[in-house]
């Protein structure tokens, strides 16, 4: 029988025929941490006594959740992590390299990799046909010693896509669309897989933002296959060679399948405090914000500050309205600078945080007040995410954040001109 | 045997709720970080739970983060077992990983305050206070051996590689 792209994948890293609910010792592609997940790491490298790393040029340290370091206790787990990369010859990407899915994706995962990163988040690089998932610091630090990891060959759900986006609504819609349909664990444990005629009608940047939130519905991977489209990415990160074509078996089994037509999609929020607790903005509309963050893994990509750019051009953020932007890599950021979109936003009176994480999960920089409301571009709405469990948090695409910075409320962007 | 109090808790207790993001300058100190284990689920949790109680949870228990922190804090804490209706992945290998037992069962005839009694070789869990008797799914053999280990450092200490 044909094989998912999942088991497809698992079957060529691992030592014999990978099907869903096998458990499989998998070689691993690439290793990664975190700032706030990898001193732990580190922590448990040591106590398990090893010295060397299997692949040091397959393992990397991203210091982007705290970045730069707010405080001196983070600041010493940065310098512990530091140290480990000099004892060790591991890739490190310090403060400022940006947040770590979407260096990933720039510059290191490809087609038919395995990939495990100590952040839920790994998931992201699955929409270039990656098998990457999320692990913990124990997990992570046999990896960085071993090169492999044991994994249950996941069950898979297949996402057919038909259609295209009307203006004005994007990816972010879709996958928030998807997760409050099958909920906050409608796909745990397994893979969810993207295919059909509307992937053409996908950019990277989108299915980036679409597997990136694979894990919101609990999967373990969020695949799309690797298609001319993912080539043209690779060649543009000047990455030509890393590309495969890459797809699912045309007789492959699936535990379910599911239809989105991309056309009729309306802009979607999240309400607080659940990922799947969605509604459309328009319903939405008078609900008062009193801070607009675009930025993360999820959407702070060089399309998205385009996106928020051409909204807030000319115009200025609501006045009782922060509007907060991080762009999630220098390249990002550099991309932003030459086209213009940091001038708009920043005339619009926006805040440029530095590449990394930023306001994303309340560590700091733009931590709310009690009683405040945010809509986010982020991935995820949990009570106290942003810093204060007394603040409410929302979200929603570019399009819809920078239409809300402008209104002071959220809005349908299709109703800004 | 293990025996002590239920601490119940909801649906979709996510790891911002067992340890969340503002308080990632303390993970590099855990005693301090664990007295805010489930602060934002329950804020007298921490100051309430004794050694060997149970964290009793709703469906998709820990969602979320990868932090393993969130886990580690709940063993800390003195917990003995976390009893739910379903778990997210991650969370579910982290607290195996660290040799903190997680129990699969229909938590709903489980009441906030309870005293259990769980045989974890038996799969059975005993509530004392109304005389319920529940059983819970067997781990995969995987797991098993892991956390027969005491935890995924000590199992590959022992063995050198996954012996699957
Ligand atoms: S941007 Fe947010 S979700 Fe993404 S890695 Fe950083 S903290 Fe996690």
């Amino acid at each position: 029988m044909g094989k998912t792209l999942a088991e497809k994948i698992l079957t060529q890293k691992s030592a014999g025929d990978a099907c869903a609910g096998d458990i499989i010792i998998s070689r691993v592609d690439l290793a990664f941490v975190q700032d706030t997940t990898g001193p732990l790491t580190v922590r448990q490298f040591q106590a398990g006594k090893f010295k060397r790393l299997a692949n040091p040029k397959k393992t990397a340290l991203f210091f982007d959740h705290a970045a730069p370091s707010p405080n001196r206790q983070l600041s010493n787990d940065h310098q512990l992590l530091r140290q480990f990369a000099q004892d060790t010859g591991c890739l490190k990407y310090d403060v400022g390299s940006g947040v770590c899915h979407q260096v990933v994706a720039e510059a290191l995962a490809k087609p038919g990799d395995v990939v495990i990163g100590a952040d839920s988040h790994t998931v992201t690089a699955g929409a270039l046909g990656s098998f990457a998932t999320g692990m913990g610091s124990s997990d992570v630090a046999i990896v960085f010693a071993l090169g492999k990891t044991w994994l249950r060959v996941p069950e898979s759900i297949k996402i057919n896509i038909r259609g295209k986006l009307r203006p004005g609504v994007s990816a972010k819609d879709l996958v928030l669309q998807l997760i409050g349909a099958i909920g906050a664990d409608g796909a745990t444990y397994k893979a969810l897989e993207f295919g059909d005629s509307g992937l053409a009608n996908l950019t990277m940047s989108d299915r980036f933002t679409v597997a990136n939130m694979a894990v919101e519905a609990g999967a373990k991977v969020g695949l799309f296959p690797s298609d001319s489209i993912t080539e043209a990415y690779l060649k543009a990160q000047g990455r030509g060679k890393d590309f495969q074509p890459l797809s699912a078996d045309k007789d492959a089994s699936y535990e379910k399948e599911i239809n989105i037509d991309l056309g009729r999609l309306e802009p979607m929020v999240a309400k607080p405090h659940q990922v799947d607790n969605v509604a459309t903005a328009k319903e939405l509309k008078g609900t008062r914000i009193q801070q607009v963050f675009i930025g993360t893994c999820t959407n702070g990509r060089l399309e998205d500050l385009a996106v928020a750019a051409n909204i807030v051009k000319g115009k200025k953020r609501h006045p009782d309205t922060r509007l907060v932007v991080a762009p999630a890599s220098p390249k990002v950021l550099l991309g932003a600078i030459a086209a213009g979109y940091i001038k708009a936003l920043v005339e619009a009176g926006a805040v440029i945080l530095p590449p990394g994480c930023g306001a994303c999960l309340g560590l700091h920089q733009g931590v709310l007040a009690d009683g405040e409301s945010c809509l986010s571009t982020a991935n995820r709405n949990f009570k106290g995410r942003m810093g204060n469990p007394e603040a409410f948090i929302y979200l929603g695409s570019p399009a819809t954040a920078a239409a809300s910075a402008i209104a002071g409320e959220i809005t349908d962007p299709r109703e800004v001109r | 045997m293990l025996k002590g109090r239920a601490f119940k808790f909801g649906d979709n207790t996510s790891t911002d709720h067992i340890t969340p993001g503002r308080l990632a300058h303390l993970r590099s100190n855990l005693p301090e970080l664990a007295k805010h284990v489930l602060e934002d689920a329950d804020p007298t949790f921490a100051s309430r739970v004794k050694k060997g109680d149970f964290v009793v949870a709703g469906s998709n228990f820990g969602l979320g983060s990868s932090r393993e922190h969130a886990p580690l804090v709940i063993k800390m804490a003195g917990v003995s077992a976390v009893l739910a209706k379903s778990v997210a992945r991650i969370f579910f290998r982290n607290a195996i990983n660290l040799g903190l037992p997680v129990l699969i069962c229909d938590t709903d005839g489980i009441n906030d305050g309870d005293t259990l009694e769980v045989d974890l070789a038996g799969g059975t869990v005993n509530d004392v206070t109304n005389g319920q008797q529940l059983t819970f799914g067997k781990l995969p053999e995987v797991m098993l051996k892991i956390l027969g280990e005491g935890g995924l450092l000590p199992y590959i200490q022992k063995h050198g590689d996954f012996k699957l």
